[in-house]
């Protein structure tokens, strides 16, 4: 047997608290394509950092081409030829494109001085956007003016760039457009004939199977399996990743069928810095109302005007068919009308904060009185809510930071669920959460579809819309493209999302 | 580039309103004397740039350069050649910085509290090291360093030899060397890419294999290596300097000639052209202020109110374009 590219051996890491890695191990051949998969708190995302140089591990050997490796640091990994392309995107967004492809390895003149030579990257760096299939024209933009899946494959470019023998990808199709997927699956491709080892991380599964020659699944820090690329099955992956069988991912259980009198009703709605097109749909009581859409169509903008932090400048809102004005959030949450943000870290979670301290932040009115916060009261809001959605934490104080992104979701939940919501709008409300909490929060919000909350449902995960959906709107560029209702199949959302007509 | 049409705007507004004032403002003495002031006052200010651009913060500034001013003239006192203490004074600068920058970069140390507590070690060592000095009295102790005095005075502060007086403004010239060199690191060496992508993104750079903390360190060096050599600028144009007042919130001032100069306190923005007509608008404010008969305790107010002002128009154009994009 040839060397293995990479090879690590009962890498042990622990961290304050927490066994991260308790003896994982792996190989990676030449030109292979390895599939690292797990939950989230699995220990991938510390498995990366460590061969990538950003952690060391406790114990346990490194080997890259059968030589120990010690790095110190991410700058050493680099040098060394192993690259890792982060799930939080790594550019310097004031920079322009350029500047970021050769950032750390700038080709320049002068010596010490380290002039730098524009020209000269000017036209490796066209040849290297050919590569991920941007147009060279992408050069001197500054990286903030990107989309979001522009900036992912510059990040692959600039790891092209490199003699990179081992490339890291975390989660990099979290961003990307199909056509883009595409892109980065021929990248791959090239890479692999080029006889470069990647170790590709990714909760999609259906990705997995497409571009692993293997795949190895970690659970709780360790090895659960491996499987074969023949194996590589929905099922068996996420047999192994749970432990257990699941048997309902998305249940449709509870719901009124058809679904009952409409809850929320947008009127010819329009936002300011919105398209000139109006939105008009609603939702109802006791369904799951899915949107579609591709990335940029304007369905996290639209909520957020409901919601009361984009102004609305056109049209009318009208929650039981009474019209409601919302001029802030505070409106939308006194109306009952609540949402539980596509970015929870950003705008979901005081993350410094407890668990209890983001529970309690929006129930605060209630539990006070005029001698302050009822603590007794609020001791067993965070009872309630901890147990009734059985967030993994040791306690109310944990800060919420700390916790995995299944349970962080779950606090988001709690905060609102507390309130007795009318109206759950849901912007892509698994987003990195894994599989276990996944399942846990499907049910959740079947169940409170049942109990007659209209639930608005924001997904970009096609598995998702389709299995939870009871009706389907799709937004393109900013308007609403159709409506999708009885039997929901993808090439029908595709088609309205890319611009087509339903048929 | 529209901070930069801004700031011109601002001063040719200043500058127009200030030659109309008075006729003895447009007069080329005078215009000579505010282009010094405004010399003395950008160094410091592109030291301070650069080390916003890397998302820190130098509050020292100040009291390094009343330190250094006090440094120097308490060296010649003890009859260290003129020549000779320049050169030292400036490599005090440099470790004021390095301490400043291993404090930040090894014990993670906020930047604000640590140039903070630099301010008051500082302006404290300037008091202790002696109160009041001037060229004169060095002189009557060793009358072998008037010459070198006088070159020294003549070359980075451009007055005469014989009578002292002002002839070219070379504290201006000595900002324009300075901001060309910084100019060129920042935006022609892989140097500058590396400032630029710490300050905006410390996480990107790092991982870009950047050795954020070393490049760091050297910018808190650069900064107050800068304000230790205004302080001889400081030492060589006053008649004499006071420990507990020379350079005072002037770390203020190289703050505000930064902002002005289109440096955000965010990090990982500005420009040299920037940072010298950013530094080049209070002195000209201050003379216009001067000239016009106000109270000076009315400076104080008129530049607040201003950087104020300054700031509101940059939201507001920054909120559209926004919106356009």
């Amino acid at each position: 047997m040839t060397t293995p590219r990479l090879q690590v051996t009962a890498a042990r890491k622990e961290f304050p608290g927490v066994i991260a890695l308790d003896g994982v191990s792996l190989t990676l051949a030449p030109g292979e394509v390895l599939a690292v998969v797990g939950e989230n708190g699995a220990g991938k995302s510390t498995l990366m950092k460590i061969v990538a140089g950003v952690y060391q591990a406790d114990a346990g050997d490194v080997l890259l081409d059968g030589a120990p490796i010690h790095f110190a640091g991410p700058g050493d990994a680099v040098a060394a030829g192993v690259i890792l392309i982060h799930q939080e995107l790594n550019l310097a967004e004031n920079l322009t494109v350029l500047d970021n492809l050769f950032l750390g390895r700038e080709v320049t003149t002068g010596g010490g001085l380290r002039v730098l030579n524009r020209r000269a990257m000017a036209e490796r760096a066209a040849g290297l956007l050919k590569r991920v299939g941007l147009p060279a024209s992408r050069i001197f933009a500054r990286v903030e003016s990107l989309a979001p899946g522009e900036k992912q494959l510059v990040e692959i470019a600039r790891a092209l760039g490199t003699d990179v023998r081992v490339l890291i990808m975390d989660e990099p199709t979290s961003s990307l457009t199909q056509r883009e997927t595409e892109t980065l699956y021929e990248v791959i491709a090239a890479l692999k004939a080029a006889d470069v080892s990647i170790l590709y991380i990714s909760h999609r599964l259906a990705e997995v199977k497409q571009c692993a020659d293997r795949a190895v699944v970690l659970r709780d820090g360790r090895n659960a399996g491996e499987l074969a690329k023949a194996d590589i099955t929905h099922d068996n992956l996420v047999r192994l990743m749970v432990g257990r069988d699941l048997k309902q991912f998305y249940p449709k259980t509870h719901r009124t069928a058809g679904g009952g009198t409409p809850v929320l009703t947008l009127r010819g709605l329009r936002y300011r810095g919105g398209p000139e097109t109006a939105a008009s749909f609603e939702v109802r009581a006791g369904e799951i109302l899915g949107m579609a859409g591709l990335v940029g169509a304007g369905r996290t903008e639209l909520s957020e005007a409901v919601f009361g932090v984009r102004p609305i400048v056109a049209g009318e809102l009208l929650l039981n068919g009474q019209p409601l004005r919302v001029s802030s959030s505070a409106d939308a949450i006194e109306a009952g009308v609540l949402l539980v943000p596509e970015d929870r870290r950003l705008h979901g979670l005081v993350l410094a904060e407890s668990v209890g301290f983001n529970l309690s932040l929006p129930n605060l009115a209630r539990l006070s009185s005029r001698f302050g916060v009822n603590r007794s009261e609020e001791a067993d809001l965070h009872r309630t809510w901890i147990e009734r959605l059985r967030v993994k934490t040791p306690s109310a104080a944990q800060p919420v930071g700390l916790l995995s992104g299944g349970n962080q979701q779950k606090v988001v939940y709690g905060k609102w669920l507390a309130r007795g919501p009318k109206v759950l709008i849901l912007d892509e409300p698994t987003r990195g959460v894994d599989v276990g909490a996944k399942a846990e929060i499907y049910a959740l919000i079947d169940d409170l579809a049942g109990k007659g909350v209209a639930v608005w449902m924001i997904t970009s995960d096609m598995e998702e819309l389709l299995g939870m959906s009871d009706r389907v709107v799709v937004m393109h560029e900013g308007h609403v493209a159709g409506e999708l209702q009885g039997t929901l199949t993808e090439e029908a959302v595709m088609r309205l999302a890319t611009g087509g007509t339903a048929t | 580039m529209t901070r930069i049409l801004g700031v011109l705007g601002l001063l040719v507004v200043l500058y127009t309103t200030l030659i109309a004032s008075h006729p003895n403002a447009g007069k080329l003495d005078n215009l000579i004397g505010v282009a010094n002031l405004q010399g003395r006052f950008g160094i410091i200010t592109l030291g301070a740039a650069l080390v916003i651009i890397v998302g820190g913060i130098d509050l020292s500034v100040g009291a390094v350069v009343g330190c250094s001013a006090v440094l120097f003239g308490v060296m010649m006192n003890d009859g260290i050649h003129p020549f000779l203490a320049v050169p030292i004074v400036v490599a005090f600068g440099g470790i004021v910085g390095l301490t400043n920058g291993l404090l930040i970069t090894r014990l993670k140390l906020q930047p604000f509290l640590v140039t903070l507590c630099g301010m008051f070690v500082f302006r404290g060592l300037a008091r202790l090291l002696g109160g009041t000095l001037g060229q004169a009295s060095i002189i009557e102790g060793h009358p072998d360093f008037r010459d070198p005095l006088r070159t020294l005075r003549y070359l980075l502060i451009g007055k005469s030899p014989s009578d002292g007086e002002l002839l070219f403004p070379a504290q201006f010239v000595l900002l324009l060397v300075l901001a060309g060199v910084v100019g060129f690191f920042l935006h022609r060496t892989a140097y500058g890419r590396y400032w630029y992508a710490i300050g905006h993104s410390e996480l990107a750079a790092k991982y870009a294999g950047v050795n954020v903390s070393r490049q760091r360190v050297a910018i808190y060096m650069t900064c107050s290596a800068f304000a230790a050599f205004t302080g001889v600028l400081l030492f060589l144009d006053a008649p004499s300097v006071q420990s507990d007042n020379a350079g005072f919130a002037w770390e203020l001032y190289a703050i505000l000639g930064a902002v002005l100069g289109g440096c955000s306190l965010r990090g990982g923005e500005g420009t040299a052209v920037g940072m010298v007509l950013g530094a080049m608008v209070l002195p000209v404010l201050e003379n216009l202020v001067n000239f016009r008969g106000d109270a000076s305790d009315v400076i104080p107010v008129v530049i607040g109110l201003t950087l104020l002002l300054g700031a509101i128009v940059d939201e507001l154009i920054r909120q559209r374009s926004r919106v356009h994009k």
